[in-house]
């Protein structure tokens, strides 16, 4: 049946992509074959048809090896780790599957857990992250965390604290950081509101409340803008300062990308080209 | 080389038992168990590792490797004879050890002991502390043999002692806590979860002590065989029939309707998944296995 629904594109790429699958369609991580068909044509519609996402950078990624994405967080749910990974997967020359680091409360959950391992998208672990490098794979890592996709509207598009273990890992491994920008996300679904009570009956962090009460993603456009990769020197043992230090470089970076993202997505939704906005940061 | 093994009527170590004696070695058992007709070259004492019998079977064998594998599960024992058997069994055989000039002692644990949760790593090192001693107490007598057998790499550094954590063991012969779970009229997985099986055929577990022996390696080590596959592929590969349950109303159905009966503990197990990291085992003895996963899921089933 499976066969039957998944799309003619991503059937192709599914067949390109570099992992070690078993007889049974199965990597070492308990990623299937058949998972991922019907989990890319599904997201492949919202990232091609709904979003209709625009993909800037993608040569900034590397086709082969290890390599972090290090991303801003928001939309109330996260629906920019969905588009992050549908831009591996269909953008680049080589489709690439990033792994993502999934909150904990996620795995509990019946269906869901299931599916996101079957997809690779683990329990954010740190011994998930240092594996999944080690083994030459993308990860993708929000270090806003619930943080991030948990922000009001009013506070669109400013980051917040970044926890500091993704440095740490990134040096241990010698892996490149990508700053990446996800911009349209917080617009799609504008949380004004937080439900308390009912986030505390499903076990999550928090229920964003948008203006039409549903919090469902709005067809808005969006983009996604991966930066030049930055190299950190290191052993992930350095002190707390030196690691912060680190940390404020790739906020930083991630502002700059935000910040051009935000203008080129102004002049977008304004029906303007893309023309004027001068160099990438 | 004389090698003792305890529990050797288990179908396991007579597959161990047999294959040494086919490499040469000399082999003797220990068991409570009757094997009425074991081969040519293998003697067997019937007693209880904990009674005196066995102590004078240390004395006057000898033996330079030790293998302990007279351990239960919840599948074959009582909390109390569990706790008998695997603790105060595996404390004496190692005290033996150390008494009687044992050079080499091998503790044949299960991954298990780690524990099934959601938020564990899914590749567990040897590092990983052993959370079945809270999310599955039925093997808490186990968790806390494996620690007991590891306390002697420090307590008498001049017995070189394994720990081996075992993946689950499948295969012809059709024993052991996997083969049990599936071995029911029906298998039962609950719903909206599938969680990855690892699992090792009978002959590699065998090969697997084997090079343990050859390889004279101290220190606690995951065993495991091919990659881990979901409860979904393992249930369709052996031919078994899986009937999918939601949580709330699993303790109320289990051990009816041809499911077998599982302790509340061992929900977890079905839920989330025990996988283990070999590398260092592999990287100490150079073991590979022989057997893939199509083969083990074939071989049980027999056809």
């Amino acid at each position: 049946m499976s066969k039957k629904v998944i799309s003619r594109d991503v059937a192709e790429r599914l067949s390109r992509l570099n992992l070690p699958f078993d007889a049974y369609g199965m990597d070492p991580y308990g990623i299937s074959r058949a998972h991922l068909g019907l989990f890319f044509t599904f997201l492949e519609v919202f990232y091609k048809h709904y979003f209709r996402v625009r993909c800037f950078g993608i040569e900034n990624v590397p086709k082969t090896g290890r390599a972090m994405l290090v991303s801003n967080h928001s939309g109330g749910i996260p629906t920019d780790g969905g588009m992050l990974l549908a831009s591996l997967f269909f953008e680049g020359e080589q489709p690439r599957l990033a792994h993502g680091m999934v909150e904990k409360f996620a795995q509990t959950w019946p269906f869901v857990s299931h599916w996101f391992s079957r997809v690779g998208q683990l329990p954010g672990l740190p011994e998930h992250a240092i594996r999944l490098l080690q083994d030459d794979r993308i990860l993708m890592v929000f270090p806003e965390g619930a943080r991030g996709t948990g922000k009001l509207y009013k506070d669109r598009y400013q980051l917040v604290r970044f926890g500091s273990g993704f440095m740490r890992i990134a040096l241990q491994t010698k892996s490149p950081i990508i700053p990446t920008a996800f911009i349209g996300g917080e617009e799609a679904l504008p949380s004004i509101y937080h439900a308390k009570t009912l986030a505390k009956i499903v076990g999550a962090p928090y229920w964003p409340v948008p203006p039409y009460l549903v919090p469902m993603p709005l067809p808005l456009p969006c983009e996604v803008h991966y930066g030049e990769p930055l190299y950190f020197e290191g052993t992930g043992n350095e002190a707390d300062h030196v690691i912060e230090g680190y940390v404020e470089q790739v906020k930083l970076a991630i502002s700059r990308q935000i910040k051009y993202g935000c203008a080129l997505h102004g002049q977008r939704r304004a029906g303007l080209s893309y023309e004027k906005l001068g160099e990438r940061p | 080389m004389k090698v003792l093994i305890t529990g050797i009527t288990g179908a396991h170590a007579r597959m161990v038992a047999e294959r040494l004696l086919g490499r040469g070695y000399e082999v003797i058992g220990i068991d409570r168990r009757t094997w009425t007709d074991p081969p040519e070259g293998i003697r067997v004492y019937k007693a209880d590792v904990r009674k005196r019998p066995a102590a004078d079977v240390f004395r006057s064998e000898r033996p330079d490797v030790v293998i302990h594998m007279a351990t239960i599960t919840h599948f074959s024992g009582s909390r109390e004879e569990r706790l008998r058997i695997n603790l105060q069994g595996t404390r004496i055989v190692f005290e033996h050890c150390h008494e009687h000039g044992v050079k080499h002692a091998i503790f044949v644990g299960r991954h298990t002991i780690y524990g099934a949760a959601p938020d564990a790593p899914l590749y567990r090192t040897e590092d990983e502390p052993p959370l079945a001693v809270t999310t599955f107490p039925e093997l808490a007598d186990l968790v806390a043999a494996d620690l007991h057998a590891a306390t002697a790499l420090w307590r008498w550094p001049t017995l070189k002692t394994a720990v081996l954590r075992l993946v689950y063991t499948l295969g012809p012969l059709r024993r052991g806590t996997l083969a049990n779970f599936l071995g029911g009229p029906r298998v039962p997985r609950i719903l909206g979860f599938d969680p990855l099986f690892q699992m090792m055929h009978d002959e590699d577990a065998a090969d697997a002590l084997i090079a343990c022996i050859e390889s004279r390696i101290s220190g606690v080590f995951n065993v495991a065989g091919p990659p881990p596959v979901p409860l979904s592929v393992l249930c369709r590969g052996t031919h078994r029939k899986s009937f999918e349950i939601p949580e709330a109303i699993f303790p109320y159905i289990s051990g009816r309707f041809g499911l077998p009966h599982l302790p509340p503990g061992a929900v977890a197990h079905i839920k989330y998944p025990i996988v283990v990291d070999a590398t260092a085992f592999q990287a100490a003895t150079g073991f590979k296995h022989r057997f893939d996963s199509h083969s083990v899921m074939t071989s049980f089933r027999g056809d």
